[in-house]
């Protein structure tokens, strides 16, 4: 059956969920199977009104839960079909299980996730520990920073994830309500455009290919499970940053929009820098900005790429900042903060003398305002001129009550 | 509630309805109940709602399907009769309005701006039944 293009201005105002949504309809996926949850229902309510408008050909699978929806994804993709969904929060802790199965059987699947907290308590709004509490699935894991990119890199995302020597299912994070519900200009792409940049879906070992029977998901035991990781986990380690990379400079050269794994701003020279995630980006690109006309040589490492996380790039990037902080969005049970963790395990066994500090914040929805990141920034310059940390390592932002200062 | 610190809350995030012993709360109107201030009912989700349901008392049977209905409980129900939404607990959904039988129905979504009374005043009326 035919189905319908749609005639896309150059500049559509669109929210964050509805511009993944648009690249889900321009990718032909040919199943979506979702369970609605706040705040990434959009994605899939819009997408399924592409399919009731006759703009898109695969199919819509209504299901009981988020388990069943990214079941129902496993199934299709391992059928041979280009498979998507999206989720938040709760539903992405129910999914969690299958998230493991997905990246095992090497199923490329592309997964929205709009970021929200964790209950309990129960709360809407965005942070990142639905983020973290998947960050160790084995998915290669964007982080969008504005609508935008949530757009372009819902396309990149498929490039990557079905790529033959990949075959990794990947995840496109963007942040709660503040991109998923802020509509802003998003640059489109053509219906034509765009699907010429993803590519025609080409299945590899499809139980749907009845001339070659195969079984997917099977029993390993000790005698093969961990050849298996490990092969996972090197072709996550070596293939993949070459490939995200390769398939950027494809976009950009298709765009003249440029991503990177690191995002830098103002680095080149920069004497203490912070290093953040989602919508703080542009807020601490923004407060940068500012010190710098107060002499303080501030930069801003936005991280593009979490899984695989780009460990020689931020080595690379950090090397002669003198005082860095990584801003954790997640509540940190009882440890650094995963960005903490992973700098330093960056630049651990490097020459770096830099002063790693490392902050909580924002946790369910709380805002990160412009001061919060002067204060911040202030107390990195203290930091750097006196050479060693004037404060304890792990501090939380903007928390009620009495300050909070651990480690 | 608004300003207490991490360091004062009740562990688990736990809200105490009423202050002290509950009592005979079955039995005690909404309004004489002792809730104490940070219980869900002082707080208001009015800012949630972008359309408000209007209740128009010449229709309405009192058959309290509403009352039933609505994941609020935000509709003020006196002696079995409906006579009113609570304005600070209702989100706006809607349910309300799709479970009345009447017709026409005694209760519609308007803007959250709309003139309650001006919306009664040119209240839809009797639709003809398709055969
Ligand atoms: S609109 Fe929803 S919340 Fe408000 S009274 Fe009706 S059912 Fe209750
Ligand atoms: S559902 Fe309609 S008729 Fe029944 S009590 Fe409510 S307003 Fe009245």
């Amino acid at each position: 059956m035919a189905f319908d293009k749609l005639e896309l201005n150059e500049i559509e105002v669109w929210d964050g969920n509805y511009a993944a949504a648009q690249a889900l309809r321009q990718a032909q996926v040919d199943v979506v199977s979702a369970y609605p949850i706040t705040p990434s229902t959009a994605i899939v309510e819009g997408y399924a009104k592409f399919k009731s408008d006759n703009l898109v050909e695969g199919e819509f699978v209504m299901v009981e839960s988020e388990h069943a929806a990214m079941s129902g994804c496993i199934g299709a993709a391992a059928a041979g079909g280009r498979v998507a969904t999206a989720t938040a929060s709760q539903g992405l802790a129910l999914m969690a299980e299958t998230l493991y199965q997905a990246s095992g059987m090497r199923l490329p699947i592309v997964l929205n996730i709009v970021n929200r907290a964790l209950a309990a308590p129960l709360n809407v709004n965005c942070d990142h520990s639905d983020m973290y509490m998947v960050r160790d699935s084995g998915w290669i894991q964007f982080d969008a920073f504005s609508p935008q990119e949530a757009y372009d890199l819902n396309l990149i995302a498929f490039r990557v994830s079905e790529d033959h020597e990949v075959r990794l299912p990947a995840i496109v994070n963007q942040d709660g309500f503040l991109t998923s519900h802020t509509a802003q200009g998003v640059h489109t792409l053509s219906d034509d455009a765009a699907f010429n940049f993803v590519g025609e879906y080409k299945p590899m070992n499809d139980m749907l290919d009845f001339e070659h029977p195969v079984t997917h998901g099977v029993q390993t035991e000790e005698d093969w499970h961990f050849e298996h990781k490990a092969r996972q986990h090197a072709d996550t380690m070596n293939i993949v940053p070459g490939k995200i990379d390769e398939v950027f400079a494809e976009f950009e050269k298709l765009t003249g929009r440029k991503y990177n794994q690191v995002e830098k701003y103002n680095m080149d020279d920069a004497d203490v820098a912070v290093v953040c995630m989602g919508t703080s980006v542009e807020t601490a690109r923004e407060v940068a900005g500012e010190m710098r006309e107060k002499g303080i040589k501030a930069g801003v490492v936005g991280l593009r790429v979490v899984r695989p996380f780009p460990f020689m790039e931020i080595a690379e990037t950090l090397k002669d900042v003198k005082a860095v902080a990584a801003l954790d969005r997640s509540a940190p049970g009882g440890a650094a903060g995963m960005l903490f963790n992973e700098i330093a395990g960056s630049l651990f066994n490097t020459d770096s003398k830099m002063l790693l500090s490392g902050y909580i914040y924002g946790l369910g929805g709380r805002d990160l305002t412009k001061k919060h990141l002067v204060d911040l920034y202030t107390e990195l310059q203290a930091n750097a001129d006196a050479g060693k940390l004037l404060t304890k390592q792990q501090q939380f932002i903007g928390v009620r009550g009495p300050k909070l200062a651990f480690l | 509630m608004a300003n207490t610190g991490w360091d004062e809350f009740e562990i688990g995030a736990m809200l105490r309805t009423f202050e002290g012993e509950a009592g005979d709360i079955a039995g005690t109107l909404q309004e004489d109940r002792h809730y104490t201030q940070n219980s869900s009912f002082t707080a208001s989700v009015a800012d949630w709602r972008l359309i408000k349901p209007v209740f128009n008392k010449d229709y309405c049977i009192d058959c309290q399907f509403c009352w039933v209905y609505c994941p609020d409980i935000s509709i003020i129900s006196r002696d079995k009769k409906m006579i009113g939404i609570d304005m600070d607990h209702c989100k706006g959904c809607g349910i309300c309005v799709e479970v009345c039988p009447t017709n026409p129905k005694s209760l519609l979504m308007f803007p959250e701006q709309a003139d309650e009374e001006t919306e009664i005043a040119r209240w839809p009326s009797k639709e003809e039944k398709e055969k």
